[in-house]
């Protein structure tokens, strides 16, 4: 994304490029410039990047904007397991599309972090330190094929319900980010349910793998709309500030609802002895969700946290020759258009 | 690869008479992306947004414009089409209808 130089700052208009947001006003000199951020969020209307925005609300969509990016890039590592191991070809060549988009989804998103004025250097050093988050459903292994089939179906089901709201959220790069990204998404689903219908209308080894799938991705993919209303400090105040639309509850709500004709036609059965319809509610009950696996794979006591980061810095590490001679080759080329410059002027 | 201006079609010889061109981007409303609009030619930035703003206000509510000198864009070439290209439209795999999925299934 370009930086423009402030050549016309206009009121209101802090100065600095998309790179570099609104500098704080002093307290005395904010409370006209809240109320026109709070009018804009008011009327349904974007906040841009050179907009002055309460510092909270830049510091809460940095924390949100990054955790959704570490989270595409830490993605594609359980699936990335399987690319090498893919059954055919034409299997392999949809799972590395895929793989593919999900690092494409972290450019987005980094970019659009980048619009308030932080670097991704940053914000992948605080990764690989530990102190940012990425989605907890990624600590989890893909052991069979079928968990390819169960992450595309209920993984990228449960992100896409809570994605579609945010092409309408309050920020504006990133709103366009999740336009962008639910647009590529749409195949992930599909492909996901198309292979472990497949599957569970294979072989009985076949059918026995989606369902084992099935039983280990249900519980996690709804962890994954974060904590009860209730235990969700921040959700109240992301929600008036419409970084986040709708709640914790109702979102993992409709997801059940939508998932649960949708095991039928697949013909697994979902690992909820609870499950049941609720004529009254006019959704479906459910169990109890173990809020203490939760929160310990949060903690870093998931099955994969330590593999995940791991490889994530090793990653960084081994890639650094890359950008290095990215960067050297840029400075040959230069130096070559310098010379032909000088030679031509002479 | 070659910049906008000047692609080597042998148009322009030497450099351009007068004060050199900007690319004009307005965002139309808040929420949309800035989108190129024309070129203003100006002797600077200050200059061009200036003009920018008088030759393609629309009249609505006041809007965002940027101008970036025309020489610092890179383009693409037509010519490079397939190569530069290509990849993207023969996977039909990257489409969701290319998935067969029972027809009651829905929200899918």
């Amino acid at each position: 994304m370009p930086a423009p130089r402030p050549e016309a700052a206009s009121p209101g208009t802090a100065p600095g490029g998309p790179g570099a947001p609104a500098a704080a006003a002093g307290p005395a000199g904010d409370a006209p410039l809240l109320e026109r951020f709070e009018r804009t969020i008011a009327d349904n209307q974007r906040i841009e990047p050179r907009d002055w925005m309460p510092e909270d609300y830049r510091a809460s969509l940095v924390r949100q904007i990054a955790q959704h990016a570490h989270s595409e890039i830490i993605g594609m590592q359980p699936e990335g397991n399987w690319l090498t191991r893919a059954p055919s070809l034409r299997r392999k060549a949809i799972l590395l599309a895929k793989v593919q988009d999900e690092a494409g989804h972290g450019l987005y998103l980094y970019s659009a972090a980048e619009t308030l004025g932080v670097d991704r250097a940053e914000l992948l050093d605080l990764l690989h330190a530990g102190r940012q988050r990425y989605s907890s459903i990624f600590n989890y292994p893909t052991l069979t094929w079928a968990d390819v089939g169960a992450i595309g179906w209920l993984v990228d089901g449960a992100a896409i319900m809570n994605q579609v709201p945010l092409c309408r959220c309050s920020y504006g790069p990133y709103a366009r980010a999740m336009v962008r990204i639910c647009k590529e998404e749409s195949f992930h689903q599909r492909q996901g349910f198309e292979l472990l219908h497949t599957l569970s209308h294979g072989t009985e080894a076949q059918q026995e793998m989606a369902q084992d799938a099935v039983n280990r991705w249900w519980w996690p993919s709804l962890m994954m709309f974060g904590p009860p209303d209730d235990a969700s400090p921040h959700s109240a105040r992301s929600m008036a500030w419409k970084i986040k639309l709708f709640s914790n509850d109702e979102l993992r709500q409709k997801f059940i609802d939508v998932c649960v004709p949708q095991a039928e036609v697949l013909g697994v059965t979902l690992p909820d002895p609870e499950l049941r319809w609720n004529e009254e509610r006019g959704h479906y009950d459910h169990g109890q969700i173990d809020w203490a696996e939760f929160r310990a794979v949060l903690r870093g006591d998931g099955p994969c946290n330590a593999q995940r980061l791991a490889h994530r810095r090793r990653a960084h590490v081994e890639g650094a020759w890359v950008r290095e001679a990215a960067a050297a080759y840029a400075a040959k080329r230069a130096a070559e258009t310098a010379l032909r410059t000088a030679g031509a002027s002479a | 690869m070659s910049t906008a201006a000047g692609t080597g079609s042998g148009r322009r010889t030497g450099p351009p008479a007068g004060p050199p061109p900007w690319e004009v981007f307005v965002r139309p409303r808040r929420g949309l992306v800035h989108q190129h609009v024309g070129t203003v030619r100006a002797p600077d930035a200050r200059a061009a947004l200036r003009a920018a703003r008088h030759a393609f206000d629309s009249g609505g509510e006041p809007t965002s414009i940027w101008v970036v000198p025309t020489c610092e864009i890179t383009a693409s070439r037509p010519e490079h089409r397939g190569p530069f290209f290509a990849p993207a439209a023969d996977k039909a795999f990257r489409h969701p209808t290319y998935y067969d999925i029972p027809a009651q299934v829905q929200h899918l």
